[in-house]
Order: structure tokens, then sequence, then C-alpha cells
């Protein structure tokens, strides 16, 4: 298992002992550690890019928002972060672990950037998505609590399909997008599609487990020319923990609980 | 919720045409210092909205900033920078609400949070 926030690790992440829970909010997981693993992977990057707008859709507790802040933090002076999600209790606790980490970002309680759309428009230079990817009957989708934050509907594609065009238009020309996907997504389907609308794509982290695979898929709009030459994919071997069995264990937990915080170790 | 963000906010209820700026109503504002970038500013002074940002720092008891929309030399003066540093970045409306200016709907401020969640005949 990763040391997590450790001194070892050059630039700071997040800490798990600093985030914040609730029994409806989505506590960091594999998907939200291969995530910020990604932005790792890529911060020289990020860093060289000097964004000035980063905004995550569906922080739930934080834990990826803050990492970013934290790992850009210094050497990025100057730029503000925007997060969102539906439910009000995670940005609440999104709220509750940005203050724990010292870092700020404008929270927003809407769905994925309504309200935000017209004005933002254009510019922002990085988003991240960690969304509601599980395969799901239809009617589980955008349902009030917790599950909002796994539900995926078909092929886990409802919530992400919905995502892309927003994200298409509140991306800056030299926006990126980086997104959580698993293989039943049909991630070259979406890399695809988003070719289609001008977008090159690139796999950053892969994590496999013996039933699903997480991809972490960055994408930025290609005028003929890429912003970074270099091939950067990591593969993961399996996790400690299985991807849908940690999901699983979330709901598990969610219906023993009868009231109260879960605390985070 | 920065006025940063209220410049980036419009009504989303369904058929509304004149959703921006939203008007403010304040009931508590406090004050976050944060680090004085020229790059950031001058990057946001051409993507903001001049009228409203003026007309929320008023309603936050913030009075600096000039009325008319300031010629693009304005950037290049530093005690025109501070303010608009000021104003953008560093006044948080804490409590209170944000008001569609066409339908008077009000959506709550709570903890510096927007809630921008729509009830169901809204969307």
């Amino acid at each position: 298992m990763h040391n997590r926030g450790s001194n070892k690790i050059s630039s700071r992440i997040a800490q798990i002992r600093l985030v914040s829970s609730h029994p409806e909010v989505y506590e960091p997981c594999d998907d939200s550690f291969a995530l910020v693993d990604a932005l790792l992977a890529d911060r020289s990057n990020l860093l060289e890019h000097r964004p000035t707008l980063c905004m995550e859709v569906g922080c739930g507790s934080g834990y990826v928002i803050a990492s970013l802040a934290l790992m850009l933090g210094e050497e990025v002076p100057g730029v503000q972060y925007i997060a969102t999600d539906t439910n009000p209790n995670a940005v609440e606790v999104t709220r509750e672990t940005l203050k724990a980490h010292g870092v700020h970002a404008e929270l927003i309680n809407t769905d994925i950037a309504s309200g935000l759309e017209k004005r933002l428009a254009g510019l922002i230079d990085v988003m991240v998505v960690n969304p509601p990817y599980v395969p799901t009957p239809e009617d589980e989708v955008g349902r009030v609590g917790i599950a909002s934050a796994w539900a995926g509907g078909e092929n886990g594609r409802r919530v992400i399909d919905k995502i892309f065009p927003i994200a298409d238009k509140l991306l800056s020309d030299r926006g990126w997008l980086y997104m959580v996907t698993l293989t039943t997504n049909n991630p070259s389907q979406i890399c695809l599609q988003m070719r289609e609308k001008g977008y090159a794509s690139r796999i950053i982290v892969q994590r496999s487990t013996e039933e699903e695979s997480l991809h972490i898929i960055k994408f930025w709009r290609d005028f003929g020319i890429k912003p970074d030459a270099k091939e950067n994919v990591t593969v993961n071997k399996t996790a400690p923990a299985r991807v849908l069995d940690t999901l699983l264990s979330q709901v598990h937990r969610l219906s023993l609980k009868k009231s109260g915080n879960s605390n985070s170790s | 919720m920065k006025l940063l963000t209220h410049n980036m906010l419009s009504s989303n209820i369904k058929g509304v045409t004149n959703g921006f700026p939203l008007l403010i109503e304040v009931e508590k504002v406090i004050e976050k210092p944060v680090d004085f970038n020229p790059d950031f500013l001058k990057n946001m002074f051409l993507k903001v909205d001049w009228k409203a940002l003026v007309d929320a720092s008023r309603s936050l008891g913030y009075a600096e900033l000039p009325e008319e929309t300031p010629e693009s030399s304005a950037i290049d003066s530093d005690d025109f920078l501070r303010k608009f540093h000021h104003a953008l970045l560093e006044l948080h409306l804490e409590e209170g609400a944000l008001v569609c200016p066409e339908t008077e709907r009000k959506f709550p401020v709570t903890k510096g949070i927007p809630n921008m969640l729509l009830h169901e005949d809204e969307v």
C-alpha cells in the first residue's frame, strides 16, 4: 500500500488523516488515489503549463482537489481552484478537508457546472473528474445521496457522457482534462469520440485488478500540435484492494451505519 | 464565495434569459488575505464583467473600485491592481444569498458555498 502523504514524496498531496468524512460522502478510494497519482506523474507538465483556473467536478471528500492544490502549491502561484459537487454533504466535507490542509478552493453545490457554464466557458485550464462510472440500472443514476458518487447507468457512461460536452465548453484552448474511467466504460470509444471533437488523449495511469482496470485519461485540444511529446504510461500491478470490492464495501458500510461520521485512518 | 466566483455564476433556472449577474443578499462578509499575483489579475481582467464586480463589491461594503470600466492600461497601475485583487479574491460572502435578477429566486450561500441546485420544476 502506498505511504500516502509521507515525507518521502517530494510534492505534497492530501493526507488521509486530514480528509474529512460523512456517511453520505464517497471516501477516497483506489480511483481517487489513481487520479492523484496521474496528476503527480504529470506534475512537471502541469507546473510548466502554469494554469490559471483549475476545476474539479464531483469533489466528494475533497481528497483530489486538495491534493492538486498542494502539489501545484507554491510553484504555481496565483492559481484559483474551483470544485463542484451535487451532494451538499460533499461540498461541506470538501470545505473541511481543504481547511485541514491549509488550501483553498471555491466550492459550489451544483450539478456538474450548472450556473457556471455561461461565464466560465473557455476559462478552465485544468479539469479533473472522478465521475460515477459504475454500471448500474438507469434509475439509480442521479439519486440524492452517496450512490450518486458511483451510479453510472448503462456501461457506467450516463454521467460521463453528460460531463464531456460541458468540459468541452469550459476548457480553454490549452485546457487539459483528466478523467477516471473503467474498462467497462469503453475508454477507446471515449477517446475516439473525443478525437472527433478535436481532443488528443493519453492514458497516464492504468491500474488493474483481476476484474477491472482503471484508466486515468488525459485529454487536450489537438490543433495538430501535441503539448507534451514524452510517453509517460505507468502500468501498476494488482492493487491490494479490488476496485469494485472497495466500492461495494462502501455501500455495505452505509447500510450498517446508523448515524455519525466514519473516521478515516 | 469570492467575487471571482460570483462573477462566473448566473441563474441556471430554465427559461431565464437575463440571469447575470446575480444580486447579493449579505448576511456575513469576511476578508481572507490572498497572495498578490499580478499575472493572474491581468489574465482575469479581460474576462471579468466589470459592472458586476463593482456592484458586488459595493454590496459587500467595498467601494474602492471605479464605476467606469477601466482602460486596459489600468492593469499597469499597481494601485489599481491591488484594489482589483482585494475585490476579486479577498472579499468573501460567507452567509447570505444570490438572487436571480429575473425570477427573484434565492440561491442560499452557507459557509461560503453557494447552493445552485435547482428544484424539479426549475430544470
